[in-house]
């Protein structure tokens, strides 16, 4: 048993908690956050992201801390799953930080401290979540998070709808941490202590085993943002800083998907198939509500919050395939899907910070955020033009860059249901691979829209107009931006490219947490093969199939140059007819998203306002809303709204009242307790 | 595993694909113009287009950036890799293992993907609708194709494209219900993805029932020509995966030189076949409403999906 990874990690997170700090010693105006600690972070990040990979190759360690209360010690523990989860949070983390270290540069030395410490400690925090080896450091762990993460959403405090997300996203967070508590406190059974190894050896009854599941699962997920627990996802995230938001949507809701898979897989143990189910049709739902929400958004950040709630249901889709075929007794089935989840967990974490950086370089040279606003932005900013065009395609499950590879393990795993016994569930389980296509494809038109928008076609306000040197005149971003949008923009390129070595260290995971992996002649398949279970079912060699494609280009280009000629006029856009085109002629990002809203309109929640033909000014107004706030949410806040008036009944503010209280208190205590 | 016989094979039929898709574009034509009662365009029209269009001068509108000069090609990449996956003679295809089916229909929606981005790049009205028009097709279209091929791949115990083929070609003459219901969506999604009526109408250029037309509007000489041009292969290459799940007859095994002649001409009755038949039915129906072919597409989809329960229901 070696410590040295452990050791590495432990030494990365408190790195991580001495830059925050350090970060809010105000000399010289911030000079520290500003100059070093974000390209520090980055540094210790990809520390973290090496530390992990060594220890996905090791056999786990652990170490106790003499730290915490007395009597109940810190416990770390650095497993396959943990470092794999260190792995996404240090390689996704370094690319976030390096981007910020150019984006925050512009802060005023008093926010900028500030960012400094709660960025890091979210970070470190973070860290922490995946190497507790206790329900206690775990649970602090968490909470850290949240509350890290709760400061920097609110960043622009001063501003109200910012405050009420921070609320929001508060209060759910809550709820859901009171769940994990709950499920903490079922698998702990007033037997033994709170560490992981205690509560792994519970034995628990089938009926208080789905119930710490269902609590787990609910918890979790509230954090993670699935149906009906994500209206915080899409105020919250676009309401931080965008490098939070990438850090928030990249990693954060991962940590959800670590906490799931430990105490689902690991602490619980023994799934069922019933529970596998349950966490299908909730992804599947998320994933439908997710992607066609996005298609709704003209906010880019918004929209890809709204990416992010799709994405947490495309890896329950994968969990949940995998919980069916362990409960059947199909490990080799059931590890497929826990790689393909946690793949595109992987994946997830890559894009989606790539995206909202991308977002994030928008917003910081245009100050735009509605895309109705934008258009052209390729020619101003070709950099982030290009890297925002490798997570489009990588959202949208193209090939061969890295969304497809995940969802394409996914797939596999559906096709897998004739192992099943079940006739019912043989059948359900092709049907939410049918939910994924359906995403998958909506997805891509959802990017073709966001891309088609906001970086192609011709500036829609002309005071965003490249060559009108106004205030607010695009401009691309700087170099520290550059380097960390690169870095995650060559990750997707990798992990599309080269799937098989990432399988193999995936399926070390599932040999910890099932006992089982892949058949041998997946493992066995030479590196550029993707190979699932064996090479007559299926095999996928994305080096190939980029090799293909780019040397038909390469071949076509010089045949065409070489038999013709490269002649070209530039002329004016052809205008069929009508001279007087304008860019108001443009599809805007609610115009092409009309045909979904025509299909899917029982699903929204719509209010237009036409104009009539005889209007002065006509104006088109369209709100679009999520149902689940008129008949989940607000009527819950309501019911709480009314008990706490009538709680508040007790409250009438006269210390005598009060002492009355305690004195009828004690009666009944001297009663009943002898 | 790979010999040099199939390597060459492999470039062989890819190159037959590329070379001979415009000829099942020219006969299409054909067919349609006598069924409508008009002299029919010489059979070899669309190579004379081609030339043609690689012959003039480019004209491109001045805001174009890189992406919109890129597509073309791209295009032409993503066809040639597909006319390279589907077991077009024989079932021997080196290079089949580097993309299943999954990969097969990633490949159309690399190059849908992109020719909606080009056609929003110049900013004009009718480039953002054709784009807008193709993702709606698209959406309901990609899942539809891909439930098609999952019920092949349940029947076959396999998502290798040359794998189902070598299957449905050597089973015993049994009706597969599922594999009818298949068949249906996957005519369907021919249609819808092809640009063909009842969808959209590859000869049309009235403003308001474009697609495909209107994203390629800006396209002229060179760029226009592959982007024909692949237009063509696209079509071949559905044709032939139509062929190769629900007639695989004929096709030639995986080492059986012997059988590629007979291969060959089983292929050709085959195509000429489909080709009449795509006629005939473009000819029989009207083009939809645009609002009515998300309900054309959704009952592919539908079918599709009822064609993979039933598979199971009949076997269980």
């Amino acid at each position: 048993m070696s410590l040295a990874p452990l050791g590495g990690a432990l030494a990365c997170a408190v790195a991580w908690l001495l830059l925050g700090i350090v970060s809010l010693v105000p000399a010289g105006g911030a000079w520290f956050a500003r100059r070093a600690a974000f390209a520090l972070g980055a540094l210790v990040g990809v520390a973290l992201a090496l530390v992990g990979l060594q220890a996905l190759w090791q056999p786990a360690a652990e170490l106790t801390l003499p730290l915490g209360l007395p009597g109940l010690p810190f416990h770390l523990r650095l497993d396959a799953l943990a470092g794999f989860f260190l792995f996404l949070l240090g390689g996704v983390a370094a690319g976030i930080s390096a981007y910020a270290s150019g984006y925050f540069a512009g802060e005023t030395p008093g926010r900028l401290a500030l960012i400094g410490l709660q960025y890091h400690v979210f970070l470190a925090s973070m860290a922490f979540v995946i190497l507790a080896d206790d329900a206690y450091l775990f649970m602090v762990a968490w909470e850290t998070m949240a509350l890290a993460s709760y400061f920097l959403v609110t960043t622009d405090h001063r501003q109200g709808p910012i405050r009420s997300a921070g609320f929001l996203y508060l209060l759910i967070a809550h709820l859901g941490a009171i769940a994990i508590l709950l499920a903490f406190g079922i698998l702990h059974g007033g037997r033994g202590d709170y560490s992981f190894a205690a509560l792994r050896a519970a034995e628990l009854t089938p009926f208080w085993s789905s119930a710490a599941f269902a609590l787990a699962f609910f918890g979790f997920g509230a954090k993670a943002g699935m149906l009906p627990l994500h209206a915080w996802l899409p105020e919250a995230h676009p309401a931080a800083p965008s490098p939070v938001s990438a850090l928030m949507s990249g990693v954060m809701l991962k940590t959800a998907i670590y906490g799931m898979v430990r105490v689902i897989y690991d602490l619980i143990g023994s799934l069922r198939w019933e529970w596998g189910l349950v966490v299908l049709v909730v992804g599947a739902g998320t994933t439908l509500f997710g992607v066609l929400y996005a298609l709704m958004q003209h906010d880019l950040k918004r929209l890809l919050a709204y990416h992010s709630i799709e994405n947490i249901g495309i890896i329950l889709l994968g969990l949940g395939m995998s919980m069916v075929f362990v409960g059947f007794g199909h490990p080799a089935a059931g590890a497929l899907g826990l790689i393909a989840a946690l793949y595109h967990t992987l994946n997830h974490a890559v894009f989606k910070a790539l995206l909202f950086l991308g977002a994030g370089s928008i917003l910081h040279s245009s100050g735009l955020r509605n895309l109705n606003d934008m258009g052209g932005l390729i020619r101003t900013m070709p950099h982030t033009a290009l890297y925002f065009l490798i997570g489009a395609l990588a959202i949208s499950a193209l090939p061969p860059l890295n969304g497809f590879v995940s969802e394409w393990l996914t797939f596999q795993t559906a096709l897998q249901a004739p192992l099943l016994e079940h006739g019912v569930v043989r059948s359900l389980v092709p049907l939410f691979a049918a939910t994924l296509a359906l995403a998958g494809a909506l997805t891509a038109m959802c990017f073709v829209k966001v891309y088609g928008v906001a970086f192609l076609g011709q500036p829609r306000e002309p005071r965003h107009a490249p060559n009108v040197p106004a205030a607010g005149a695009a401009h691309d971003c700087g170099p520290a931006e550059r380097i960390g949008m690169a870095w995650l923009a060559v990750s997707c390129f990798v992990l599309g490219l080269f799937p098989s070595a990432f399988v193999l260290m995936l399926n070390r995971i599932c040999v910890a947490l099932l006992g089982g992996g892949l058949p041998q002649e997946a493992l066995e398949s030479s590196w550029i093969w993707l190979v699932p279970t064996s090479r007559a079912q299926a095999s996928y060699m994305p080096l190939v199939f980029i090799v293909v494609i780019v040397a038909v280009i390469l071949i076509t280009v010089v045949l065409v140059r070489r038999f013709y000629h490269g002649r070209v006029r530039y002329s004016h856009p052809w205008d069929c007819g009508f001279p007087a085109q304008t860019s108001r002629m443009q599809d805007t990002a609610d115009a092409f998203g009309q045909p979904i809203r025509h299909v899917f309109g029982p699903l929204y929640r719509m209010k237009r306002h036409l104009p009539g033909p005889d209007d002065a000014a006509p104006r088109f107004a369209l709100v679009i809303e999520d149902r689940h706030w008129y008949w989940l949410y607000l009527p819950v806040a309501r019911l709480a709204g009314f008990v706490s008036e009538k709680i508040g009944l007790l409250q009438r503010g006269r210390i005598s009242i009060y002492l009355l209280y305690s004195f009828v208190t004690l009666i009944v205590l001297l009663v009943f307790v002898r | 595993m790979t010999s040099t016989s199939g390597i060459a094979f492999q470039l062989l039929q890819s190159l037959f694909v590329v070379l001979v898709a415009p000829l099942l574009m020219g006969w299409v034509n054909q067919c349609r113009a006598w069924l409508q009662n008009r002299i029919a365009p010489p059979l070899l029209l669309p190579y004379y287009t081609l030339a043609k269009l690689f012959h003039k001068d480019a004209v491109i509108a001045r805001d174009a950036s890189p992406l919109f000069r890129l597509t073309p090609y791209i295009l032409f990449g993503c066809m040639w890799l597909a006319a390279g996956i589907v077991p077009v003679l024989a079932t021997a295809l080196p290079f089949a293992p580097a993309a299943d089916i999954i990969a097969l229909v990633g490949v159309f929606a690399l190059a849908r993907v992109f020719s909606a981005l080009a056609a929003m790049d110049i900013g004009t009205s009718f480039g953002g609708l054709g784009a807008r028009r193709e993702m709606l097709i698209g959406f309901l279209a990609e899942p539809a194709m891909l439930m098609t091929m999952f019920t092949a791949a349940f029947i076959s115990g396999s998502t290798q494209l040359t794998t189902i083929v070598h299957t449905l070609a050597h089973r015993d003459f049994a009706v597969h219900p599922s594999l009818a219901f298949a068949a249906v969506a996957f005519l369907m999604v021919l249609l819808a993805e092809n640009a063909r009526i009842p969808i959209d109408n590859p000869t049309t250029h009235l403003e308001l029932t474009m697609v495909h037309e209107a994203m390629i509007l800006e396209y002229s000489a060179r760029h226009l020509a592959l982007i024909e041009w692949a237009v063509a292969i696209k079509l071949f290459a559905y044709m032939t995966i139509g062929i190769a799940l629900f007639l695989p007859w004929g096709i030639a095994d995986a080492g059986d030189w012997a059988a590629l002649p007979l291969a060959f001409a089983a292929l050709g009755v085959k195509l000429v076949l489909a080709g009449a038949g795509l006629a005939l039915l473009e000819t029989l129906l009207a083009k939809l409403r645009l609002f009515l072919a998300p309900e054309f597409l959704s009952s592919a989809f539908l079918l599709a999906v009822l064609g993979m329960l039933i598979h199971f229901l009949v076997r269980g």
